[in-house]
């Protein structure tokens, strides 16, 4: 399935969803969209991989990028990611300790405005 | 004994290809269902890397697949880039995923390793026999019921 990509605020907090295939060919338009988003303005950003069906490295090196950017202009970022394959894929590579993973966009947002 | 031979010129669009392949045959090779997902990001990852290192060293040549089912499901995956890989690569840890000072070609370079080494028990990186590459050679337990 093609990449899908539609972006809706929830109070301070953008919230992209994502959906498909994250791959070589597809990952380049996740980073422009992310990328966008930065420099519009969004400072707290929750991705959502519930409709992915696909990612790999290439995915996960965009999904870091935006992570570090965010991070140095002084917002945050998460994930949100409840199926067990995609899990495992974080797990794997460690970047499990390094995004905030949540079940849920609620419990992202609540997470991320307590500063948990 | 090759069943399906695959050959893709360097571009990303195709790996997507290679993937559906490589699933539809390790599907009528007999390969468990639940191992599927697994087979399926191995050779994204296997083929991704292949096509990276064609660009980066500016290879027209095709990328080459081989999907045997004599056996244990077999996928090579034979790139023409020359340099010297192998599984050498240590992981990354946490510390340095996040790190300011890490690139995303580094950074994805290493996680594709994480995840072919994490995800595929019988696998090899070695140089071609002939000529110059490296193969990767990934192998699955395959059985008709």
């Amino acid at each position: 399935m093609e990449l899908s990509l539609a972006t809706h605020a929830v109070g301070e907090h953008t919230v992209l969803e994502v959906g498909g295939e994250v791959d070589v060919y597809t990952a380049p338009r996740l980073r422009e969209r992310l990328i966008e988003l930065i420099d519009g303005g969004a400072r707290h950003v929750v991705v959502d991989l519930g409709r992915v069906d696909f990612l790999d490295s290439t995915g996960l090196g965009v999904l870091v990028g935006a992570l570090k950017r965010l991070r140095s202009a002084g917002g945050s970022f998460a994930l949100v990611c409840d199926k067990e394959p995609l899990l495992k894929i974080f797990r794997i590579t460690a970047l499990d300790q390094v995004f905030p993973l949540h079940p849920t966009v609620d419990a992202a947002i609540a997470a991320d405005s307590t500063g948990a | 004994m090759a069943t399906v031979k695959l050959s893709f010129s360097p571009a990303p669009v195709h790996v997507r290809t290679a993937r559906l392949v490589g699933v539809a045959v390790a599907r009528r090779a007999g390969v468990r269902e639940d191992l599927l997902d697994e087979v399926r990001l191995a050779i994204g990852e296997a083929c991704t890397r292949a096509v990276a290192l064609h660009r980066q060293y500016g290879l027209a040549e095709p990328v080459y697949v081989e999907m045997s089912d004599g056996g244990p499901y077999t996928v090579r995956v034979v790139d023409r880039a020359p340099i010297e890989a192998g599984l050498g690569l240590a992981a990354l840890g946490p510390d340095e995923l996040a790190k300011e000072s890490l690139s995303e070609d580094a950074l994805t370079t290493g996680v594709g390793f994480a995840l072919l080494a994490g995800f595929v028990e019988d696998l090899q990186v070695r140089p071609v026999d002939e000529g110059v590459g490296t193969e990767v050679r990934m192998a699955w337990p395959a059985g008709r019921a």
